[in-house]
């Protein structure tokens, strides 16, 4: 009864507990919001990646003489909590701006808040084309390359080849879904003959591999677009390479090669599949994408996956978005941000481009293949956006509010 | 026909694991009673044991080797698990140790990751058993075909287990009687002990024994869970072969369903599930429960009354309390509030039904999330103004509950809480799959009030009067003729049918009004976050609701109230911090065992005890 009764007064107390923006600004503050127990693998290298960055940014005197500061949240992945806690970190933490999120939804719903709070929001990690297309608005910008440009990579690749019957396999859920109908439209464009014998649509983390391969296998086609991930993608590669099914087959898989995904296949790495990805193990020395590497691996002792590099690009993102302002106000950060440049990152020159507010980050496109035991993309290139971005007018058309 | 064969065979592999852990959830229920929702758990456990452990031996007797001491090491857990958690709350009301199961799904979500990190295994393969045979010319892994081997053993261990051994003779006795169990001198305390390590050791082999198909990763304890319950309740809760034919029946219709109905893999064993359950109230093999045979636990229940003076002038005070807080309060103190007050009235509306018409939803948010989508599909569609959409969500939600329950209402006790789960998986993949209506689970965004509503204190207020009002309308109903009916129809359905109570009608008529209101506190909920998602829909949400009612009391009037304020402050409160889940469930389990009337009910003992008067008295 005691404890019952001090747990209610320590949680009255919580309550009571209502400490007001400290109004001495110490440090600049940026609210993160993310899953960091519901999808810990992913989230984690994204938080070090940050902490990495800030460490650099502070050590050279913070931004506009101030220290940046990250006050990160964890959200259990739900968008009504991601909500309320943006709103304690703009209100309550002093918070001059939000980022965060893997999730899409959680990502829209962000977007959706700042919009209508007028804050602003950088989404770093999710994927969905409607964050900046669809359900654009002014007060949210985005890092990583969308759904869409990985698909149009691949499927440039895929029209270079002789393969006209494709089977498709994705989680069914609407990152699945886009990827695959971003996929079909630009195959379809770009090699019209082609056709979709068969598409697959196990649920997410919950495939059945051994039934989802018999399916594809009965189709018989003649390449295969891949956007499982996670343990999907797992049991995906094991079911099919005992079962035969990509033998003689082109394989194209949309983030296949990230290290969050690649690493846990080991020796069983699907060779031969053509991928996005991230190939931190093959940058040459005295490159700025393989200095990050370096410093990654010296700060946190583990090697780096994409999540730490767009977790470092967000940090750098900000920081430069707040020096261009010249103070926190979120009108001044928004209009920073709008054809921002930030030179030298790790992917060379990074700017957010003015007319949908995505960034200029591309992704690393190549050849699974084993090496050491362990599965390494070969013959790989950076790809920037340009020329798999659909044309400005498009886009104009897709951006609601602008 | 060689293809259809190939296709039967991956069902049958699939099955032999499923088996496994279903059994060992059916044995559970079986005996102790217990809806163990952390069987997942166990699973989950299995699986990284057995990876560290094929880690450590090598070879094929370090293969199965590993699988055996897996399982052992398993039901050691759950034997603890047992004792130090379940034992001391076996008298407190049905389905308390369901909350404290998701408190143990929470601590050892946060342990596992603590101790095995945050990276997903692959499993090791079994030695030699790598690559496949043709049979008819299609290829079959031949780790499938050893998994389709084991199953007849298995079933068969199980079998003479429960029908030739002295432990199989003690656990059939407790499945059909156990008090008279107890009467006949056995230590009902051990058999249970015993049983829950057996069904958990069940759930670790399974986890391991799927390692060379799959892996370890932190997600498999729920992505196994809802299959694992559908297979139990398909089967009929307790029965083995049942459970055996229905693991067969769901594994062999998923194959089917992935190759010529792909996109169905969300929904359909929850279909199978409702059609089964339609047609078969207790399951394939299941048997029909005898009335009382759950319930009642302890002492009979004292009628709940409505408040006396002090009572109604301390609630009075709080709400002036309330009314005036945006005096004092910064915006996230109101914002924290109105979600307190939404959530408040959503589990007010679950613990309606629950507590007072003794009908346990597993599936109540299908209409907190139905009327959230009623309202804003209105919006985003139509643009309709604010005021009108918001009045479709009680409206769609109330209708929702009527087309739900006109199935369910005929069903009882767990089967009765399947089938609202079952339904409430339809709704939530209607607006999973939807895509051109609904848009997935990219949501609808931009729901946000009209503008006089706007800010954050006219809405606090909205909230707070509706909230408040739905609370009190409820409360009301309880104490009118038509409460008093239904408390009739739970505590003595045969009693309540001979004094000329219909009682189906009136447990269906407060299902339909439950499900109206957590419709307004959807309502509530869109147009304080702008945005509604799938995961209102989720079987998580629904039981986010339970876990507060019961926390709160569930034989009290303001324990859906008084829990979920509880909730959403321990909540706000925990999520800073680094292993808050691991804390989360620390404290669920510890309100579950000091408070085991849930934190009203034993307020209100510990009060009556202090006043010493016997008549609010609630025996031990």
């Amino acid at each position: 009864m005691t404890l019952t009764r001090r747990m209610i007064l320590a949680a009255a107390s919580a309550l009571a507990i209502a400490p007001v923006a400290a109004s001495a600004q110490d440090t600049i503050k940026v609210g993160e919001i993310n899953h960091y127990k519901r999808m810990a693998a992913f989230a984690e290298p994204y938080r070090k990646g940050i902490e990495l960055a800030l460490e650099e940014i502070n050590a050279d005197g913070g931004v506009l003489d101030t220290e940046l500061e990250f006050v990160f949240r964890d959200d259990q992945g739900d968008p009504a909590e991601a909500i309320r806690i943006a709103e304690e970190l703009m209100t309550r933490e002093g918070a001059v701006m939000l980022t965060g999120s893997i999730l899409s939804n959680v990502g829209l719903a962000l977007s959706s808040f700042a919009a209508e709070k007028d804050y602003l929001y950088l989404a770093a990690e999710p994927l969905a084309d409607s964050l900046v297309w669809g359900s654009g608005n002014p007060n949210t910008f985005r890092l990583r390359a969308s759904t869409w440009i990985q698909a149009a990579m691949l499927a440039e690749e895929a029209a270079k080849t002789d393969a006209v019957k494709y089977a498709t396999i994705a989680p069914n859920y609407a990152y699945g879904q886009d990827a695959v109908a971003a996929f079909k439209e630009n195959l379809t464009r770009l090699k019209p003959d082609v056709e979709f014998v068969a598409e697959q649509w196990p649920a997410l983390f919950n495939i059945d591999a051994g039934a989802e391969v018999q399916a594809i296998e009965r189709s018989k086609p003649d390449a295969i677009f891949n956007v499982t991930f996670g343990t999907d993608l797992a049991r995906l590669v094991r079911e099919g390479g005992d079962r035969g099914l990509f033998d003689g087959r082109d394989v194209y898989g949309l983030l296949t090669g990230e290290p969050e995904y690649l690493d846990p296949l080991g020796d069983e790495a699907p060779e031969g599949w053509f991928v996005t990805g991230y190939p931190w193990y093959g940058f040459e020395d005295g490159t700025p994408e393989k200095a990050f590497v370096d410093a990654y691996m010296d700060y946190s002792g583990e090697t780096p996956k994409i999540g730490s590099l767009v977790g470092y690009l967000t940090a750098y993102s900000i920081a430069a978005a707040i020096e261009e302002a010249g103070s926190t106000e979120t009108e001044a950060l928004i209009e920073a941000f709008e054809g921002l440049e930030i030179p030298d990152t790790p992917i060379g020159t990074l700017s957010y481009r003015e007319i949908d507010n995505q960034s200029t980050m591309g992704a690393y496109v190549g050849t699974l293949a084993l090496e050491d035991g362990a599965g390494v993309m070969v013959d790989w290139e950076y790809k920037t956006p340009d020329g798999y971005m659909p044309s400005d007018e498009e886009i104009m058309e897709m951006r609601p509010a602008d | 026909m060689a293809f259809f064969f190939a296709q039967l065979l991956t069902g049958l592999a699939n099955a032999s694991s499923l088996f496994l852990v279903a059994s060992g959830l059916s044995l559970i229920f079986g005996v102790t009673r217990i809806v163990n929702f952390a069987h997942g758990s166990f699973y989950m456990l299995g699986a990284f044991i057995g990876v560290t452990l094929m880690e450590v031996l090598p070879g094929h007797f370090g293969f199965w080797g590993s699988i055996l001491l897996t399982g052992l090491a398993v039901g050691l857990i759950g034997a603890i698990v047992e004792i130090v958690v379940l034992r001391p709350i076996y008298r407190a009301p049905e389905l308390f140790q369901l909350v404290a199961t998701f408190g143990v799904i929470l601590v050892i979500q946060d342990l596992t990751l603590m101790i095995w990190g945050a990276e997903d295994r692959l499993g090791p393969r079994a030695p030699g058993l790598r690559g496949i045979w043709r049979i008819f010319g299609e290829p079959v892994p031949k780790y499938d075909i050893v998994l389709i081997a084991m199953t007849p053993f298995i079933l068969f261990g199980l079998w003479y287990l429960i029908t030739r051994t002295r432990l199989g003779v003690l656990v059939r006795a407790a499945t059909q009687d156990r008090e008279m169990v107890g009467a006949l001198g056995v230590n009902q305390a051990w058999l249970f002990t015993g049983v829950f390590a057996l069904g958990s050791a069940l759930a670790g082999w399974g986890g391991a024994l799927q390692l060379p198909k799959g892996g370890a990763d932190l997600l498999m304890d729920f992505n196994i869970i809802g299959t694992i319950f559908v297979i139990v309740v398909i089967g009929g809760m307790g029965s083995l072969p049942g459970a055996f034919i229905a693991a067969v029946l769901i594994s062999v219709l998923n194959v089917l369903g992935v190759t010529y109905l792909p996109s169905s893999t969300l929904v359909l064993m929850f279909v199978v599930m409702a059609v089964v359950l339609i047609i078969r109230p207790y399951g394939l093999l299941g048997r029909e429960e005898v009335a009382g045979e759950h319930g009642q636990v302890g002492a009979p229940e004292t009628p709940i009354r409505p408040y006396g003076r002090l009572g109604q002038a301390v609630i009075a005070g709080l709400l002036v309390l309330m009314a005036l807080l945006p005096l004092v309060a910064d915006q996230f103190l109101l914002i924290l509030t109105i979600d307190m007050i939404v959530f408040a009235l959503f589990a007010a509306s679950l613990h309606f039904i629950l507590g007072t018409g003794g009908l346990v939803s597993f599936g109540h948010a299908a209409f907190f999330g139905g009327g959230a989508y009623a309202a804003a599909l209105l919006v985003y569609h139509f643009d309709t103004p604010m005021e009108i959409a918001f009045l479709f969500a009680p409206l769609a939600a109330g209708l929702l509950a009527l087309g739900i329950g006109w199935f369910c209402i005929r069903l009882t006790g767990v089967y009765f809480a399947m089938l609202t789960l079952a339904f409430s998986q339809l709704v939530w993949s209607l607006a999973y799959q939807w895509r051109a209506v609904t848009r997935g689970d990219d949501g609808l965004i931009s729901i946000w009030p009209t503008d006089w509503l706007s800010g954050t204190v006219p809405y606090y207020y909205f909230t707070l009067i509706l909230g408040v009002g739905g609370i009190l309308f409820l409360r009301h109903v309880i104490h009118a003729p038509f409460g008093y009916a239904l408390r009739a129809g739970r505590d003595s359905p045969r009693q309540a049918e001979a004094m000329g109570i219909d009682v189906k009608r009136i447990q269906f008529a407060a299902f339909a009004l439950a499900g109206v209101m957590a419709g307004l506190a959807g309502g509530m909920f869109v147009f304080s976050k702008g945005s509604v998602f799938p995961t209102e829909l989720e079987i998580a949400a629904s039981f986010d609701a339970l876990i507060v009612v019961f926390l709160g009391g569930v034989k009290t009037l303001a324990g859906g109230v008084v829990g979920a304020g509880f909730m959403t402050v321990v909540e706000d409160w925990l999520t800073r911090l680094e292993y808050w889940r691991l804390l989360l469930g620390l404290v669920i389990i510890a309100v579950v065992i000091i408070a085991p009337e849930g934190i009203v009910g034993s307020i209100r003992s510990a009060w009556a005890r202090y006043r010493g008067t016997g008549d609010e008295e609630v025996a031990k």
